[in-house]
C-alpha cells in the first residue's frame, strides 16, 4: 500500500482523539540532534483544520487493527474499515520529512490493539527509538498508553516519549462494561498510576543525578468522551478533579461523541455532536486548573449539568451574588480571579498596575479586563461603572446576550403555525 | 527649540541617531520618517546621518535607566505601528526626563498604543512559529512569509535551535529581508525580490502527504470554518501549502523550466552575510 493512502487512513482513524498539544516540555537544543520543545513551551499551532481544531502534532495510529471490539470507536474490531499498518522505520521518515518543513511539533503515536497489547506497544517503542536514535530527533512525541500493556513496556516508552496518556473514554464504571467490554477500569488506571509514580521518582532522580534520563517530562492526559452515555456534567467534572487530585493530570481532554457507529446503545448517527457541552466542560475544566475552583463548586446534584446558556464561571457568580462587587484595588489575586471577566493575566495585570495607583473602573479595559462581564461584579474604589443597576434576573439577562454571539449555533426549530392543527386532527 | 522633521535610513541604529540628533540641536521632531517617503512640508526637515556610536550611546543611556526600557524601545521599533518612530521618541523623551518608573504603569495612557504594537509583533511571531512553511530545495530549507511586523529578529532564535544542524532561510515578502542560517551563523539581510522555485519531485510529494493529512484530520461534524479564521487569519494563509493549488503539488517536470532569479540551482549559498551592515534591528546579541 502506498505511503499517501496509508497517512490517509490512519489519520482518519486518529483523529477523534481531542489531545493534540506540545506544552509542558522544556528541552533546549542538542548538538547533533534536530528540533527542541523549549521554544515554544506553551505549545506551537502549527495549523487549524476546517474544524477549528488547532493541529500542532502528527497525529496518526500505528495501526487501526484491533482485537477489541468497543462499541463507540470507529475502529472497532466488527467495524468494516480499511485497515492499514505503518512500519516503524516508514513512520519516523515520514514524522522527520514533516518535522523539517515545520509541518508540525512532533508525533502523537497512538495504535489500535494489533495481537496484544504489550505487542503493539513494543511496535510502538521500535517506531520511537528509531526517530529519537537513528534520526536524531530532539522534538515533541506524544504516545498512547494501551491499557493493559505490561509495566516494562510503559517505562521504556515513557523514557522515549515526552508526554503519556491514557485514555479513560467513557466516564462510569457502567458505560465501560457496556460499550467497552474488553476493557476494565484496573486496566485503565493502573498505567496510569505506575505513570505518576514513576514521575515522583524521576523527579528525585533528577535531583541527584542531573543527567538521569527523563521519564515522561511533559506528564500524562487523558480523555473523556462527552454524549456518548448518559453521564451528567457532574459525574465527569468531579472525577476530572479526581484525576488531578489524585493521579496528577496535567490535562483531561473532552470530545464530544461523534456517532460513527449505529448500535442501539449510542447516539444515533447523524445526531450532531455536543460542541456546546464540551465547550462548557473545558471552561470548567480551566476553572478547575487555574482559577482556583473545586468540581463540587461548580455543579452540585441539584444542579448535575451546566447551564447552557452561560458559562460556568458566571453561572457561580449569578448564584454568589453576595461575593460581589469585589474590590479591585483592594481585593487579592485569588478573589479577583472569581470575577467573571478576569483571568489570569488581567488579574496580574491588576495586582501590578494597582502599585502605581488606585485603579478606575474605565481602565480596567485597557488591562485586558473583558467588561461586558466584569461590570457587573466590579467596584473600583467604592464606585461601580455607572448606570449598572443589578437584579439576578436582568443579570442573567444580560450576561446571556453578551455571550450569544460567538457561541456554536444550538438546533434552531422552525415554528409553524399548522403542526398543532394537524397533531389535533 | 526648533521644530523639525527628520529623515532616516529606515535602521535601528539610524533611529537611535534621531534621538541623538534633537538633543544635540535641542530640537523637537514633529515626524521621524524612515521610509524614504520624503513629502513635503512646511518645516524644515533633515535628513540624519546614521552614526554608530551615536546610536550606541542613545542605546547604552536607555539600558542603563531601565534594561526593561530598552527591549521596549527595541521591539516597539519592529511593529507596524504608523507612528511608531515619533510614539518611541517621545517614550525616550519622557524616560530621560521623569525616569523608568512610569513603565510599571500599565494604564499609563502614552504608553498604551506601543504596548497593544509590541502585544500584535509577539503575537504575530508566535503565530508564525508554527505557521512558516519551508520547502527543501536541494539540501536548503526555504521559506517565504508575509507578516504585518518585522518578525524575523523575533523568529531567529526559535529556528536557529529547532534545524541548527540544517541550513535555511526565511524571506519576508513585506519588509523584503530575509534570515539565512548556516553552520551556526545567522544572518538578517535586505533581499529585493525572491521567488521560491519549483518543488521537485520529493517536495512535492511531502506537500502532497501534508495537505492529505491536513484534509483528513478535521471532523465534517464539527465544520467551523469561523472558529479557524479566528485562530489562523487568512491572510497567513497565502504562504501556507495546505492551502495551495494544485500547481504546488506537482513536480517540476524540466530543470529550469521557471526563470525564477533565486532558484536553488543557483544556490543562494544561505549564511553569506551580505555587506556587514546591520541593517535589520536587533541584529545584535
Amino acid at each position: 500500500m502506498e505511503l499517501l493512502e496509508k497517512l490517509t487512513i490512519l489519520s482518519d482513524a486518529a483523529k477523534y482523539d481531542a489531545a493534540c498539544t506540545s506544552s509542558g516540555a522544556r528541552r533546549g537544543p542538542r548538538k547533533g540532534f534536530i528540533g527542541n520543545t523549549a521554544s515554544a513551551p506553551a505549545g506551537c499551532c502549527h495549523t487549524f483544520s476546517a474544524d477549528g481544531r488547532c493541529v500542532t502534532l502528527l497525529k496518526v495510529l500505528l495501526t487501526n487493527c484491533c482485537v477489541y471490539d468497543c462499541k463507540y470507536c470507529v475502529n472497532r474490531r466488527s467495524g468494516d474499515s480499511r485497515r492499514a499498518m505503518f512500519s516503524p522505520e516508514e513512520l519516523a521518515e515520514l514524522t522527520i520529512g514533516f518535522y523539517r518543513r515545520n509541518y508540525i511539533e512532533g508525533l502523537f503515536l497512538s495504535s489500535g490493539v494489533f495481537r496484544s497489547p504489550d505487542y503493539t506497544t513494543e511496535l510502538m517503542i521500535q517506531a520511537l527509538r528509531i526517530l529519537r536514535e537513528k534520526y536524531r530527533f530532539n522534538g515533541y512525541i506524544h504516545a498512547k498508553a494501551i491499557p493493559g500493556t505490561s509495566a516494562e513496556l510503559v517505562e521504556q516508552l515513557g523514557l522515549l516519549a515526552d508526554r503519556l496518556s491514557v485514555n479513560i473514554e467513557l466516564p462510569s464504571e457502567e458505560g465501560l462494561r457496556t460499550l467497552a467490554p474488553d476493557k476494565t477500569k484496573t486496566a485503565i488506571l493502573s498505567p496510569m498510576r505506575q505513570i505518576q509514580t514513576r514521575r515522583a521518582e524521576n523527579r528525585e532522580e533528577l535531583v541527584k543525578y542531573r543527567h538521569a534520563p527523563k521519564f515522561a517530562p511533559a506528564g500524562q492526559s487523558t480523555q473523556l468522551i462527552v454524549g456518548a452515555t448518559q453521564d451528567s456534567d457532574e459525574q465527569i467534572l468531579r472525577l476530572t478533579q479526581g484525576l488531578y487530585d489524585h493521579y496528577q493530570l496535567k490535562r483531561v481532554f473532552y470530545s464530544a461523541y461523534v456517532p460513527v457507529v449505529e448500535n442501539a446503545l449510542l447516539p444515533a448517527k447523524g445526531t450532531s455532536p455536543p460542541l456546546l457541552r464540551e465547550h462548557r466542560l473545558y471552561q470548567a475544566d480551566w476553572l478547575l486548573r487555574f482559577y482556583g475552583f473545586r468540581a463540587e463548586e461548580l455543579l452540585d446534584s441539584k444542579n448535575p449539568n451546566f447551564n447552557p446558556q452561560i458559562d460556568p464561571k458566571c453561572n457561580w457568580a449569578l448564584s454568589h451574588l453576595d461575593f460581589f462587587p469585589v474590590e479591585v484595588n483592594r481585593a487579592d489575586g485569588e478573589t479577583l480571579l472569581r470575577v467573571p471577566g478576569i483571568g489570569v493575566t488581567s488579574m496580574r495585570r491588576i495586582l501590578s498596575a494597582r502599585r502605581f495607583g488606585a485603579l478606575r473602573i474605565e481602565q480596567l479595559q485597557r488591562l485586558g479586563v473583558v467588561m461586558k462581564r466584569a461590570q457587573y461584579f466590579l467596584s473600583a474604589s467604592g464606585k461601580m461603572a455607572p448606570g449598572i443597576c443589578i437584579s439576578p434576573d436582568g443579570l442573567l439577562r444580560n450576561l446571556i446576550a453578551s455571550e450569544r454571539a460567538p457561541l456554536p449555533e444550538q438546533e434552531t426549530l422552525q415554528l409553524s403555525l399548522f403542526d398543532p392543527a394537524e397533531a389535533a386532527l | 527649540m526648533n521644530e523639525i522633521l527628520y529623515f532616516y535610513d529606515g535602521s535601528f541604529e539610524g533611529f537611535l541617531c534621531c534621538i541623538f540628533e534633537s538633543y544635540a540641536k535641542h530640537e523637537i521632531p514633529i515626524a521621524v520618517n524612515g521610509d524614504g517617503d520624503y513629502a513635503l512640508s512646511v518645516f524644515p526637515c533633515r535628513t540624519i546621518e546614521t552614526d554608530f556610536r551615536h546610536a550606541q550611546r542613545v542605546y547604552r543611556k536607555v539600558a542603563a535607566m531601565s534594561p526593561c526600557a530598552a527591549d521596549f524601545l527595541r521591539r516597539g521599533f519592529l511593529t507596524c505601528l504608523p507612528d511608531r518612530e515619533l510614539l518611541l521618541y517621545r517614550m525616550v523623551v519622557r524616560l530621560l526626563r521623569d525616569g523608568p518608573s512610569f513603565f510599571n504603569n500599565l494604564t499609563d495612557e502614552m504608553l498604551c498604543p506601543l504596548r497593544k504594537a509590541v502585544r500584535q509583533l509577539d503575537g504575530e511571531a508566535h503565530l508564525l512559529r508554527g505557521f512558516v512553511r519551508f520547502s527543501e530545495l536541494s539540501g536548503v530549507l526555504g521559506a517565504e512569509i508575509q507578516p504585518k511586523n518585522r518578525v524575523l529578529p523575533h523568529l531567529r532564535a526559535d529556528y536557529c535551535a529547532r534545524y541548527s544542524n540544517e541550513k535555511f532561510f526565511i524571506y519576508d515578502r513585506t519588509h523584503h529581508e530575509a534570515l539565512f542560517y548556516a553552520d551556526g551563523r545567522a544572518v538578517i539581510a535586505p533581499l529585493g525580490s525572491f521567488r521560491m522555485a519549483p518543488p521537485d519531485s520529493e517536495e512535492a510529494g511531502y506537500r502532497l502527504l501534508w495537505k492529505r493529512f491536513y484534509d483528513t484530520i478535521s471532523i465534517r461534524e464539527r465544520y467551523n470554518p469561523k472558529c479557524r479564521m479566528t485562530q489562523m487569519p487568512k491572510r497567513y494563509w497565502s504562504t501556507m501549502t495546505e492551502f495551495q493549488d494544485a500547481g504546488a503539488f506537482t513536480a517540476e517536470s524540466s530543470p529550469g523550466a521557471s526563470p525564477a532569479p533565486f532558484s536553488p540551482g543557483g544556490r543562494p549559498a544561505p549564511g553569506i552575510p551580505s555587506g556587514s551592515e546591520p541593517s535589520a534591528p536587533a541584529s545584535g546579541p
